[in-house]
């Protein structure tokens, strides 16, 4: 197998005396799609915040490519490759969605000073509009993008992700909150993305049925520890795992 | 820009071109103070409009700008080399206060910057021996212009009406580039800008010192216009007008603060029929705005347009047969 694009090691996070993340450590390889999944307050978020720069840590540390990201800000881990999405609705609502996708990728080109001097575009429309297609928004190209229905932002949100070229997407529940024709649209386009591009990502999810059809490994926490690893059909069958959904 | 937008401009110069011609010069005065106080509304609309950093310290901006254009064109520095320094001057104080202050956000923010225009105050009073303290300074000669004396009120409107484009033009480059989509971006939601690869913190502090520098213009043009300046003039009261005319014109849109000035410095003037009750009135008109429409009066304007305007259908993705 080759070398994990993202480490984690030994990662803790306490909120005083709880302990919501609790010495996790995984690998990602490249091109895989990893879903993270847990009952709710199992610590998926904290530890996804953990791995990009929003919290600090309390023990351990996660390496990107083999270089340790400790202390590295979000819009650095941006600029080295890791894309996001966000579990609340995150694109720039005033902006239309042809700018929301350009501002995804503008900070990667160029320097600060041609930023201001160069092209308003900064180069980006073309690929923009490439990504606005694939992910079949070029209706609402020029429609502000908070006018969208929640599925549709859902789809801006991964078109801005996938925008710089990420070697890695980190994707914080996606199918949350929408609905059933979206989320097999969302699906396939996660999964063409991920086979034409080799991009790897790492989805926290709630809903299984689309985590089991989308990822092909899969990691389950609970009370902030992993508690099972493996492949859907694995995951669908252990005890542990069922128990924890369960409360049994 | 559209071609409509285009006419609409060309339209809007060549009005402000007519405009001063046969008035007095009570009028012509009152008009280029306009034309200065959207030039530091313009950047006090950079910063909270757009960068959503709220600032009381614009009218300080202008006070540095103001003083270092009196004190170099009075030791015989021409007008052009002076502004330039003044703007250079007031970025720079606007890059040493935002560095610490933006640290903080929203209110506290304000308080920061309230209490560095309390303290520059203090500090241009209590100098008297370079900013002339509470007599302040007097007798700046307006500029000659290739050649074109500015001391006639009309050439000096026209001056300043020059200054007010270029510096509109500026400003409109700054929105229409990469940074000024960046800035509308820390507006909106700073934290997914941060997760995008934006430098928060360094393109906060940009929008806050090139806000700063606008202002800085502003005071590099009040100095020969007023040719006396004095600390009160930049006092805190200036910058809470400041940014009453951000926010009655409208935050965020290129041409509020423009139309806010005109509000905020020509309806007392209008309003001066009623003597004693024109602040009264002035109070009640702008918390009826404020009230009706919080994105001021562009905000006002557009919200009546839509009204009108015919409405697209609600569902294209349906048309698509695809159902989101």
């Amino acid at each position: 197998m080759s070398a994990p694009i993202l480490s984690v090691r030994n990662i803790s996070k306490r909120f005083g005396g709880i302990r919501a993340v609790n010495d996790v450590s995984f690998d990602v390889h490249k091109g895989e799609i990893l879903g993270l999944i847990g009952p709710n307050g199992s610590g998926k978020s904290t530890l996804f915040n953990c791995i990009l720069g929003q919290l600090k840590p309390t023990e351990g540390h996660c390496e990107l490519n083999g270089v340790s990201t400790d202390g590295v800000r979000p819009a650095e881990l941006s600029l080295m490759g890791v894309g996001r999405t966000f579990q609340q609705l995150s694109v720039f609502p005033k902006m239309t969605v042809l700018d929301n996708v350009i501002l995804a990728g503008q900070e990667h080109e160029g320097s600060m000073l041609s930023r201001l001097f160069g092209e308003s575009d900064a180069g980006l429309t073309r690929k923009a509009e490439q990504l606005i297609e694939f992910f079949r928004l070029t209706p609402y190209r020029d429609t502000e993008a908070g006018s969208l229905s929640y599925g549709q932002q859902k789809l801006v949100d991964a078109a801005m992700a996938f925008m710089a070229g990420p070697g890695i997407v980190l994707l914080d529940e996606p199918a949350g909150g929408v609905n059933l024709t979206m989320l097999a649209h969302l699906k396939e386009r996660l999964q063409t993305y991920n086979r034409e591009h080799g991009v790897t990502f790492v989805v926290i999810e709630h809903n299984m049925e689309f985590v089991m059809s989308l990822c092909t490994r899969i990691i389950v926490l609970a009370q902030g520890e992993i508690i099972a690893e493996g492949s859907p059909e694995e995951i669908r069958a252990n005890q542990m795992v069922i128990d924890a959904y369960l409360g049994g | 820009m559209t071609r409509k937008q285009i006419l609409f401009v060309v339209l809007g110069i060549a009005a402000l071109i007519a405009a001063p011609l046969g008035q007095g010069n009570y009028i012509i005065y009152t008009m280029t103070s306009w034309l200065l106080f959207s030039i530091a509304a313009m950047g006090l609309n950079l910063t909270l409009g757009y960068a959503g950093q709220i600032s009381l310290a614009q009218a300080g901006f202008m006070g540095v700008g103001a003083y270092v254009t009196a004190l170099m064109t009075l030791a015989g520095v021409p007008w052009i080399l002076a502004a330039l320094s003044s703007i250079g001057s007031a970025f720079v104080v606007g890059l040493l206060l935002g560095y610490p202050a933006l640290r903080v956000q929203h209110h506290f923010l304000a308080f920061v910057t309230l209490a560095f225009n309390t303290l520059l105050f203090l500090v241009l009073r209590n100098e008297e021996e370079i900013t002339g303290g509470s007599f302040g300074l007097m007798g700046m000669e307006r500029p000659t212009v290739f050649g074109i004396s500015t001391d006639g009120n009309l050439n000096f409107y026209y001056f300043a009406l020059v200054c007010f484009l270029v510096a509109a033009g500026i400003m409109w480059w700054i929105l229409r580039s990469p940074w000024g989509r960046a800035f509308k971006a820390l507006r909106e939601n700073p934290i997914r800008a941060e997760s995008l690869g934006l430098k928060v913190r360094r393109q906060t502090l940009l929008a806050f010192a090139i806000g700063s520098a606008f202002a800085g213009l502003a005071g590099a043009l009040q100095s020969p216009l007023v040719q006396f300046i004095e600390p009160s003039s930049f006092a805190l009261n200036h910058s809470l007008k400041i940014l009453l005319m951000v926010v009655v014109g409208g935050a965020g849109f290129f041409f509020g603060p423009m139309l806010g000035a005109a509000v905020v410095i020509l309806l007392p003037e209008i309003l001066r029929f009623t003597e004693g009750y024109y602040l009264i009135i002035y109070a009640l008109l702008v918390i009826v705005l404020m009230v009706y429409s919080p994105n001021g009066l562009i905000g006002a304007g557009q919200k009546i347009w839509s009204k009108f305007k015919p409405k697209h259908e609600a569902r294209r993705d349906l048309e698509k047969g695809f159902q989101l």
